[in-house]
């Protein structure tokens, strides 16, 4: 097997730094609603931090730059919205079709998408998500640009009521933490590693005998997979689902988060997220400032710690996180 | 030192704690601003919206009674989850009572959910959906400046009674669009006119030509714009250049606001017909209040109707909370005294609030006047029609709102 150093994470086959830091990350989550802070926003950071590590499998693992990961948010969204709104679905049936939908999705523009490197690959990702965007604007069940409001939270299993706030704080951070070990595993597993082989040596990976198209492939619907997971959980915080979510800036968000919080690092993305969404969410009244306060964030990120903030960290005390 | 460091990270990355302290007082009220403060529709709502809201606080006096008013202001980016989770956050931690303004139709149906699931008030001025007041219609809900049926039905009822008979769409190819395009033929259609044609363009369009040339072709009197934005001040400027308006073709815009005819300019924009339901010079109230509002205006902008809105539907509700003698902080019966009070105020006059939650008053049709015609900066109107209230909105009997067959 071919391992490549990385230069981010020197300290390699201990995984109690990991441990250490998920423990934590863990407690500090299922402390937030005996602390003052509010939950929706919490629940909000987490769906987005899932969308980002689902994102970040793919950039950070397979040097695979998508620029179309709003489409599996935004099609699991809509199919789960569809699915307990107009099918009258329980809430894990309606995660299950919204999760299924985006797979599929996967499947189909992987096919296409993985026989391309670098730019190309971003463009063509680029391309199948605006081709979706313009789909979900007309198609009639999503209402356009008014999207699908209002939709129920249900019980879940028959027995947790989702309209509760705590308890639906507690299904997200269930389905997140439980996603978030998934990743984990995944890039820890043999097919991990092959995986970040391709990343540093394509044509040497190849010489060593691995399919890496299938490598690439089976990764990208992975990362689908889990980006229509955070969407389908979206739904049950938001309670609708529009086309802000399959729009290509929301791609472009997914792209801010990681880069913030570190390309290629585990807690990267999930730092990256709730900054980001921290930015969108308290500073709403500074009004137009917005925008230019998360340029200017995104610049000074860019300029002066390019690794993101943990990636920064892990640097500085030459551990993996 | 690790964990210490993760922890702060952590820490760090979690702890935005909300401010606002909640009083049960009997006399205050928080009144939440919220619109696109930097984008699109930054300059129909935007800043402007926020003042508007101050200047109806400060015009009731109230303050001198004993009551305590915040004006808080949010941006909601037009994204409909950040609207709805701004408008979650201001119920559930800053105390908010009321949320007014909310333009943009899909964000504008999300905070009408969450207004409705925290009990609030929620006085909707600038988004465009008739939905708000029809099939998702809600006890706390009104629904103050115009929606689509207004304008289609004024635009399209008057311009066919001045001679407009014959029409041609062109329409952006998505729902709001699909929308007027078929409420304005309904309407022709029932006033005797006749639609000749019609040709859908994608959103944001840039090149308008081919489609121009069509209606061109077409000979119909009025081209009809069911479109919004970028769209319409993109199909506007290349029509002038085409000369259609001058050629003797009427120009229908379905939605448009004095801004954009602002940044139009007269040249460009003359001879436009569309429908608002407020101009600043219509008559003493509506110039006193846009003149002390351009004075205060950071670009010196006169009011828009979406602005008009939030003055009058916050006006309204202060008037109300004050008969009532102090803030029960329960939206659903404020809603319901704001809808038994006529309502009167110096900028859309005499009206009421429909028990669907829509706000009743006339609608206007104007025409944009020539840039010989106009005396002055921001003097951009000729009154072509007034359509009375219960023409210009959704008729009571064909209301699917729930809230009436009680």
């Amino acid at each position: 097997m071919a391992t490549i150093t990385d230069n981010a994470a020197p300290a390699r086959h201990s995984h109690r730094d990991e441990f250490v830091a998920f423990v934590i990350m863990a407690a500090a989550l299922v402390a937030v609603p005996f602390t003052g802070i509010y939950p929706y926003f919490v629940m909000q950071a987490l769906c987005f931090a899932l969308l980002a590590c689902a994102f970040n499998l793919l950039i950070g693992y397979g040097g695979l730059l998508s620029f179309g990961h709003a489409m599996f948010l935004g099609t699991a969204g809509y199919c789960t919205a569809h699915a307990l709104k107009v099918w009258g679905l329980p809430p894990e049936l309606g995660i299950l079709v919204g999760v299924a939908a985006a797979t599929a999705l996967a499947v189909i523009t992987g096919l296409v998408a993985i026989r391309r490197q670098g730019i190309y690959f971003a463009m063509i990702t680029l391309a199948l998500s605006q081709l979706l965007y313009f789909i979900y604007l007309q198609a009639p069940f999503t209402h356009g640009e008014d999207g699908i409001q209002g939709v129920p939270q249900g019980r879940m299993f028959g027995f947790l009521k989702l309209s509760d706030q705590t308890t639906l704080y507690y299904t997200i951070l269930v389905v997140f933490l439980l996603a978030f070990l998934l990743i984990f595993r995944i890039i820890n597993s043999p097919f991990g590693e092959v995986l970040k082989s391709i990343r540093e040596n394509e044509p040497r990976a190849i010489s060593l005998g691995y399919k890496t198209d299938q490598y690439k492939l089976v990764a990208y619907i992975l990362s689908g997979g889990l980006a229509g997971l955070a969407g389908a959980m979206k739904i049950f915080v938001a309670q609708n689902a529009s086309l802000t979510d399959v729009h290509w800036s929301m791609s472009g968000e997914v792209v801010l988060m990681t880069l913030v919080g570190g390309l290629g690092t585990i807690f990267g993305p999930v730092v990256g997220a709730f900054v980001i969404i921290a930015m969108q969410q308290y500073l709403a009244q500074f009004g137009q400032w917005v925008t230019v306060i998360q340029g200017g964030i995104f610049v000074i990120c860019v300029l002066t710690f390019r690794r993101g903030v943990i990636g920064e960290l892990a640097h500085y005390f030459k551990r993996s996180l | 030192m690790k964990k210490l460091i993760t922890a702060l990270v952590l820490g760090g990355a979690v702890c935005f704690a909300g401010g606002g302290t909640a009083s049960a007082q009997d006399k205050t009220v928080k009144i939440g601003v919220l619109n696109d403060q930097s984008g699109l529709y930054a300059d129909i709502g935007g800043p402007g919206s926020v003042l508007a809201a101050q200047m109806a606080v400060e015009d009731t006096g109230f303050k001198a009674k004993g009551w305590t008013i915040d004006v808080i202001a949010g941006d909601h980016q037009n994204k409909p989850d950040v609207g709805a989770n701004i408008a979650r956050q201001w119920f559930d931690v800053d105390k908010v009572d009321i949320i007014v303004d909310v333009p943009n139709s899909g964000v504008g149906l999300a905070v009408n959910n969450v207004v409705k699931e925290k009990n609030g008030v929620y006085i909707n001025s600038g988004a465009a959906t008739s939905d708000l007041t029809n099939a998702q219609c809600s006890p706390n809900t009104v629904h103050w400046t115009y929606d689509t049926y207004a304008l289609a039905h004024t635009t399209g009822g008057a311009l066919v009674k001045a001679g407009g008979d014959t029409w041609f769409f062109l329409t952006a190819d998505y729902a709001f669009g699909a929308a007027l395009e078929r409420d304005t033929t309904a309407v022709v259609t029932a006033a005797g006119g006749k639609v000749v044609g019609g040709v859908k363009h994608p959103i944001n369009t840039s090149d308008f030509s081919s489609f121009l040339l069509q209606a061109q072709a077409s000979k119909a009197k009025v081209i009809g714009l069911a479109n919004a934005g970028g769209d319409t001040s993109n199909s506007i400027k290349q029509a002038a250049e085409f000369g259609i308006v001058a050629g003797g073709q009427k120009l229908a815009a379905l939605l448009l606001f004095i801004t954009d005819v602002n940044a139009l300019g007269l040249n460009v924009a003359q001879g436009l017909n569309f429908t608002e339901t407020f101009y600043w010079d219509l008559n003493e109230g509506t110039r006193a209040f846009a003149k002390r509002f351009q004075e205060r205006m950071r670009n010196k902008a006169m009011p828009t109707m979406d602005q008009a809105g939030v003055y009058a539907g916050v006006l309204h509700y202060l008037k109300v909370l004050d008969a009532m003698g102090g803030n029960p902080h329960d939206g659903a019966k404020v809603v319901a005294a704001m809808k038994a009070t006529p309502t009167d105020d110096p900028l859309f006059g005499k009206g009421e609030i429909r028990g669907d939650g829509r706000k009743m008053h006339p609608a206007y049709l104007f025409e944009v006047k020539k840039p010989s015609e106009s005396k002055g900066p921001w003097d951009y109107y000729k009154l072509i029609a007034t359509v009375p209230a219960d023409q210009a909105f959704t008729p009571l009997a064909d209301s699917k709102c729930p809230l009436l067959k009680k």
